[in-house]
């Protein structure tokens, strides 16, 4: 079986915390900072299990502010 | 295997669209709008169209759209987009002309546009974002407003008997011979956001090989307007939106000339 090895980066100072990409990610990969914020004060996404990602890109396409890249490996 | 070695570039498999201009919108946090940018950004760059497209802002939230889009734009009059596209049009043979209107500009002030532009069949397309509610200006009633759906202006919710009855305006587009392909889409999931991109890439190709008029309609959200959060609005909007305007379809003529 393949297995596939998944990451994201975000751009945390152009989140706006809408909480999109938490909802969509099927992996629970994904949570908002819950003390932190970043310069315009939004609670801004994080990796909280990354090690859980595949890659699926689901997070990066609904978020609005285009601030998710997705990364995949296939490991055969 | 470590984040280190997965992030590379080789490995990547999405990326933010380069025809995205490097700034912050305006837009609320969750808004539908800024979906639908990054979806038109991402089918221009894959088109390779970006230095033949105009587009046509609206008076709405989306008043800002040529900050944030790195083509050539023109700013509307409030409702004007669809006549504005014309002139640029047929000004301009060869380009990729396009309005972006929400459902005040396109189907209150600007009826007349809309429909006389989609039955001259000019070759532009239009993407109309219905969030049902006229966002920009606080949140009041617009024709697209569901019945008992509160707003500034219905504070207990559209009535039939005072307001009216929701307008659902493309199917009287379809209905049009002027237009070559009107569908409805939404971008509340990773699905319907890859379908409704589907979608636009389908009508900027119409438009540019002189099909006629493509309208594509994007059942959206004002989570601020509607006094939700964002991901509240997606499944309010499932539940109760696409009952008055269902996804999908409403007219695709493949091989109409002008
Ligand atoms: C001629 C004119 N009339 C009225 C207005 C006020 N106005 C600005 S935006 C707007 C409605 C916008 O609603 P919509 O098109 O649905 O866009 P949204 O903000 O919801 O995306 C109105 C009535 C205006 N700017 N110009
Ligand atoms: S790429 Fe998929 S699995 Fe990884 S964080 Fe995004 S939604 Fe979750
Ligand atoms: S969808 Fe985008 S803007 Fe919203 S919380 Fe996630 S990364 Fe931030
Ligand atoms: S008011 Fe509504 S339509 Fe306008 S930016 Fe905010 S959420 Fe979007
Ligand atoms: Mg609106």
């Amino acid at each position: 079986m393949a297995k596939v090895y998944g990451a994201v980066t975000i751009d945390t100072n152009r989140c706006k915390g809408c909480d999109l990409c938490v909802v969509s990610c099927p992996a629970d990969v994904l949570l908002l900072q819950p003390q932190e914020v970043n310069d315009r004060g939004y609670h801004y996404a994080y990796a909280a299990n990354p090690e859980k990602c595949i890659g699926c890109a689901a997070c990066a396409t609904v978020c609005p502010d285009a601030c998710i890249e997705v990364y995949r490996v296939v490991e055969k | 295997m470590t984040q280190e070695e997965i992030i590379r570039p080789e490995n990547k498999v999405y990326s933010r669209p380069d025809l995205l201009c490097d700034v912050h919108t305006h837009y609320c946090p969750g808004c539908s709008h800024g979906v639908v940018h990054k979806i038109i950004a991402q089918v221009l760059d894959e088109m390779g169209v970006a230095d033949r497209t105009i587009g046509i802002a609206p008076v709405g939230c989306a008043v800002f759209a040529y900050n944030y889009i790195d083509v050539d734009w023109i700013e509307a009059a409030h409702g004007r987009a669809p006549a504005l596209a014309t002139a640029a049009n047929r000004l301009n043979p060869g380009r990729l002309v396009f309005t972006y209107q929400g459902d005040g500009d396109l189907s209150a002030i600007g009826t007349a546009e809309t429909i006389h532009a989609c039955n001259r069949g000019e070759n532009i397309a239009i993407i109309f974002i219905n969030n049902a509610i006229y966002g920009m200006t606080g949140g009041q009633m617009a024709p697209t407003t569901l019945l008992g759906m509160k707003t500034a202006t219905t504070p207990y919710g559209r009535r039939a008997d005072l307001n009216g009855y929701p307008l659902a305006i493309t199917p009287l587009l379809a209905q049009l011979d002027g237009t070559c392909y009107v569908t409805r889409q939404a971008v509340h999931t990773p699905a319907a956001v890859n379908k409704a991109k589907r979608a636009i890439r389908k009508a900027f190709e119409n438009a540019l090989a002189g099909k006629g008029t493509s309208v594509v309609e994007v059942v959206a959200t004002c989570n601020s307007g509607w006094k939700m959060t964002p991901a509240q609005s997606n499944q309010w909007m499932a539940e109760h939106m696409f009952e008055k305007y269902p996804l999908g379809d409403l007219k695709d003529v493949e091989s109409k000339t002008k």
